[in-house]
Parts: structure tokens; sequence; C-alpha cells
């Protein structure tokens, strides 16, 4: 699988200055993104995932935001360095975006209709009748029954799943060269977020596209992602195939996710495992490994020093200063 | 005692179609909450009458006739002939509350549409791109709310107002002071209007849709009129019609203090300064334009408050 490289995310650090202090939301992650390739970014919430893709695109408001360094380069262009106006043209056309809740990420004053031909209007440069007559074609391929009646509708005539395929319609209607998908089965109950996943897998067959794939469910992740990244507080931890990732998992957190996971070959009545302790703080500036306090398999060293990220083994790096076999330090 | 069966039959019964029709939408639901408003109802249908009593009224009597001076006949009361009665030249009452409505409702929507347009504008670039542009305009709008608007009215009407041309629109031949008053009232009453707009925005901005409207590289001036502006359009139209009785009646003040427009174009309120020495001998001279100026802003305020209710989407009354 060795394809083109589409997106390289280098030492982004992204802070928000705020009244009381400074917020280390991401802190130096880097990660290759392939050509039709599929990234999961798994973490807990307010670990950074949604911040970290939101600063590729500009999304997030500066002050109080801050991209303290790195660079993100998408074809020969450096993403964080754009002026507003081409990334505007980026955003939408190249670059699309969907969100975790498709009850508030809907103008909720806009017809659906207006609301996909405003882009294919804009980035296309399509006349008003073409983005029409392409908005019902890509609300049909999405899945939406008798699209061409319901274009004048308002988002609040539309359920959950519904206004997902219309956000996923939208997001699509220029055709992406990535799709950046921020939890978007989160706000969905569990038999439409099936649904909103297999669509997004046809979708991505048929039109080729890369994926950034934002959630902590790792269920979802193992149909869906080619690669995985686990983030705790702002930092990549483990970043690995998905395959190694399930079947060899090397740091002592991911193994703790996976340890969360209902399973259905467990037995009954067992408990399901927890990550005791809350995490971090991120007002603090990071210091010694983030995950420490609450690891089982914690060294001194862990409290000192911060890991970072080492191949352990082809295309798989982590984080820790820990053997997960052995418990000794690697 | 009723058996439980008899109360069961006498609960009305109804089909599932009936319980459950298409739908309503936004603008059905609005349109029921506010029809149940008795005043705003009342203040639609009133405001509706003199509308077609000033602009109506103008296909019967010319502009010739309101302006025609016939001193045998000064100081008539109502009759067959002058039904309002004539004013101290001899000029019909009924003809001059005719075209002097004409102006004090075109004063006001116009007043308002100036007022909407700095409003909107001052109030959304402060509460959508916040910081120092923010801080800025807030103060210019609080040192604007500083200065008495009938002061500023009548210095500036005073001022501006003799030395403006007359001008023609539509057939009409407009004292050049009505534009002068115009542009006064609108330049010294959009404070409210903008911190509301602020407000709107400041709120608005941090929603998903707007991150959404971003994401897919919707330019920031689209997404101040074409995202949040309509998301916020119901406490402005409900200012707005507020704004429109607010300036007919600041219309009125100055046209009585004699700054305001300037004869022989009649307006309610001018007609009222010259009614002012005969308040006792002539009563009809006072009254009718009074009138007319009581009932336009009573209904516009009906109307108004009638829009809040229905407009809020929160209101109880379905």
């Amino acid at each position: 699988m060795d394809r083109p490289t589409l997106l390289e995310v280098n030492d982004l650090k992204t802070r928000f200055h705020t009244a009381e202090g400074t917020i280390y939301a991401v802190n130096g992650i880097s990660y290759i993104l392939k050509e039709g390739e599929t990234l999961a970014v798994v973490g807990e919430s307010g670990c950074g995932k949604s911040v970290s893709v939101q600063s590729l695109l500009g999304l997030i408001p500066i002050p109080p935001g801050e991209i303290a360094s790195g660079s993100a380069v998408y074809q020969d262009r450096d993403l964080l360095k754009m002026a507003e106006p081409e990334l505007e043209k980026v955003r939408g056309k190249e670059i699309a975006m969907i969100f975790q809740d498709p009850m508030t990420s809907l103008n909720p004053v806009l017809t659906i209709g207006k609301q996909i031909t405003e882009s294919l209007e804009k980035h296309m440069k399509m006349n008003h009748d073409e983005a029409v007559r392409r908005a019902v074609e890509l609300l049909e391929w999405v899945g939406l029954p008798d699209p061409a009646r319901r274009l004048g509708d308002y988002p609040h005539q539309f359920s959950g799943g519904m206004r997902q395929r219309v956000m996923i319609a939208m997001a699509l209607a220029c055709g992406p060269t990535i799709l950046i998908a921020d939890e978007p089965t989160t706000a969905l109950d569990v038999t439409i977020q099936a649904q909103i996943v297999e669509l997004v897998k046809r979708l991505r067959q048929e039109v080729g596209m890369a994926m950034i794939w934002i959630t902590h469910d790792l269920g979802v992740v193992a149909g869906l992602a080619d690669r995985v990244i686990v983030m705790y507080a702002g930092f990549i931890v483990e970043e690995a195939d998905v395959e190694s990732l399930y079947e060899d998992p090397r740091h002592p957190y991911t193994l703790a996710l996976l340890a969360a996971l209902p399973r259905v070959d467990r037995r009954r009545h067992q408990r399901l495992m927890s990550i005791p302790g809350a995490p971090p703080n991120l007002l603090v500036a990071p210091h010694g490994c983030p995950f420490a306090p609450r690891c089982e398999r914690v060294i001194e060293r862990c409290q000192a020093e911060n890991p970072s990220l080492e191949a352990v083994a082809p295309r798989h790096r982590i984080a820790c200063w820990v053997d997960v076999q052995t418990g000794g330090p690697r | 005692m009723a058996t439980i069966r008899e109360t069961a039959a006498a609960v009305p019964q109804f089909k599932v179609d009936e319980l459950e029709g298409p739908p309503l939408t936004l603008r059905q639901l609005t349109w029921r909450r506010f029809r149940r408003h008795k005043m705003a109802m009342f203040g639609t249908v009133m405001l509706a009458l003199l509308f077609v009593y000033s602009f109506g009224g103008a296909l019967v009597f010319s502009e010739a006739d309101a302006n025609a001076v016939e001193t045998a006949a000064r100081l008539q009361p109502p009759s067959r002939e002058h039904p309002f009665g004539t004013d101290t030249i001899g000029r019909d009452v009924l003809a001059r509350t005719i075209y002097g409505g004409q102006i004090s409702l075109i004063i006001g929507l116009t007043a308002m549409l100036v007022e909407l347009v700095i409003g909107v504008l001052v109030g959304a670039a402060a509460g959508f791109y916040g910081g120092k542009l923010d801080a800025m305009l807030m103060r210019f709008t609080e040192a604007a709310f500083v200065i008495p608007q009938i002061f500023l009215l009548i210095v500036m009407s005073k001022f501006f107002g003799s030395s403006m041309p007359n001008i023609s629109v539509l057939g009409r031949n407009f004292s050049g002071s009505v534009v002068v008053v115009i542009l006064i009232i609108g330049v010294t009453s959009w404070m409210y209007l903008a911190r509301i707009v602020r407000a709107e925005f400041i709120s608005l901005k941090e929603r998903e849709f707007v991150l959404a409207a971003r994401a897919t590289g919707t330019p920031a001036r689209q997404i101040i009129f074409g995202h949040i502006l309509p998301n916020s359009i119901a406490p402005i139209i409900v200012s707005a019609t507020l704004a429109v009785a607010a300036a007919i009646l600041a219309e009125s003040y100055i046209s009585f203090l004699g700054m305001g427009v300037q004869p022989p174009t009649a307006t309610w309120g001018n007609m009222l300064e010259g009614a002012m020495n005969y308040i006792e001998e002539a009563w009809w001279f006072w009254f009718f334009p009074g009138v007319l100026i009581v009932l336009t802003v009573l209904s516009i305020n009906f109307l108004g408050d009638g829009l809040r209710d229905a407009l809020d989407p929160r209101s109880r009354a379905v």
C-alpha cells in the first residue's frame, strides 16, 4: 500500500490564550495522509482531535487561538501559511468537512437546497439551474428519498440521520480530495450510525477521496480506517495500521481504550474496564508523559521526560518509555 | 353521576388525520400566532386603512386641492363641502391630512430604512469581527446615544432645512426639508438597532452552522448577510416596526415646533403647529391630524408587539 502522500502535517502546535491561562490543545503532532487512505483519529473528549483538524483549515478563532508552530503541506502548499481568500478556495472544494451534530450544523433558516447550491455556485462556478440539478443528484446519491421535492425544505423538517446525509451531500458537492469527518456519527443513534458509516464507505469508494475520521468509538474505526492515530492530551501516543493496532497495541493508553470496549465474546455480567482518573489539565504546560498519572505501567522516567513518537515495528509508532509486553523499559 | 362510558363519549372523537395534519412551516406557525393576537390584527387593519386613506385619498383630491387657498372660507367647521373643516387660510383640512399622511408615512418608512442600514451594518460588523473594531464601534454608538435626539433634530433641521431646494419624486413636489428630516431621524436613531444586531451576531457566530459554512469556504461577507442575518431577522423586524412609529412621532415633534417639513408641504405635525393658536375656536383644525398621528403610532406599536410575540419561537401561544 504505497500511495503518494496527499497531506503531510508536521509538528502542529495549537494553543488558546484565555483569561485563565494558555490552553495547550495540540502539542506538536505529525502525520501523513496518503491518497485514498482513511485515517482515523481517536481519543477522549478534549484531547485535541477536533482542534487539530480545524487548525489545518484555519477554522479556529484567532485570537484567542494561535498556531504556535508546524506546517501542513497539501499539494506543495502549506495550509497553515495560506491567506484567508486562498484558504477559502481550498475549504469545501478540495478539503471538505462534516460535523458532529447535524441538528446544529445546518442553518435553520435556509432551505437545504440553498445551502447545497451555495458552495456549488461558489466553487464550481455553476449557474443556479445547474447547481439545483447537481444538488438533486447529490441528495439522491446520499440516499435521500424524493430529493427534488425536498430541496425547498428546512433542516427542522428532516430527521437526524437525513440531516447528516444532507451534510455529507454538501461536503461532497465539489468532489473534495480529502473529507474530514469530525465525529459524524456521535450524535446519531446506533442504527443510523451504521447506515451513515456504510454510506460513507460507499461514497469513499466511488469518489476515491482520502478521509480523516475523528471519533472516540474504536468500534467504528475497525471497519472503516486504514490507519489509526491515538491522541491523548494533544499528543499522538500511537500510530499504526488498523490491523496492527487492534492485534498488537503497544501503548498503555491504547490498551486501556481497547479494554474499555464492550465485546460480544466477553463473559456476561463482567464489568467493562474503565481508565481511572481524568485527562490532564491542558492549562498546564506539558511535562513528562501526559498519561503517566493514569498509567498502570508507569516507570520513573515517565514523570520526568515525555517520550517522543518512535517506530517499534514497521509502520507502527508509539510514544512510550515502556514495553507493554515485558512491563520494563524499552 | 356520569359513567366512564358516558364521559368517554363526551370526549370529541378525532380521526388520526385531524390530529396530525401536515406539519406547519415556520411561516404558517408565525402567521397563526400573529392572527390570534387581537391587538396586532387591529393594528394591521387600521394601518392598512391609514395607507388607503393617505395614498388612495390622493386619487380623489389632487395636491392642488390640498394647497388651494380660499381666504373667504377660512376656519370653517366641518360641513358637506369641507368634511374636516378648513384652516386659517381656507385650505381643506381633509385634503391636507391626506397629503400630510403621505409625507408622515413616507418619512416614517424611509427614516426606518436609513436607520436599518446604519444599525445593521454597525451592529453586524461589531458583533461579527469583535475585538478592536467592536470596541470602537460600540464606543461610537454610546457616544451617539448620549446626544439628545430632539435637540439634535432641532439644531440640524434649523441648520440644513432652509437651504434645501425642492425636489420632485413620483410627480409630487416635496419641500427639500423632507429629505433632511428623514436623514436626521435615521442618523439619530440607529443605536438601539445596532446594539440588538450586535448581540444577535455575538451569540449566533459561535453556532455550529457558522463553522460549517466557513468549512465549505463561504466568505465572511456571505456568512454575515447570508447566514447570520437571516437568523436574527425577528428582532430586527420588530424594532424596525417600532422605529417607524418613533420616526413619525419625531417628525411630528419638530414639525410642530416649526422646524421640520416646511409649508406648503403638509404633514400631520406642521398642521398641528398651525392649529396651535386656534385650539378653542377651531377644534377640527387640530383634532383630525392629531387623531391620525395617535392612530398611526398606536397601530404600528400594536403591530410591532404582535410581531414580537409571533416571531419569538419560545412564545407559548400556539
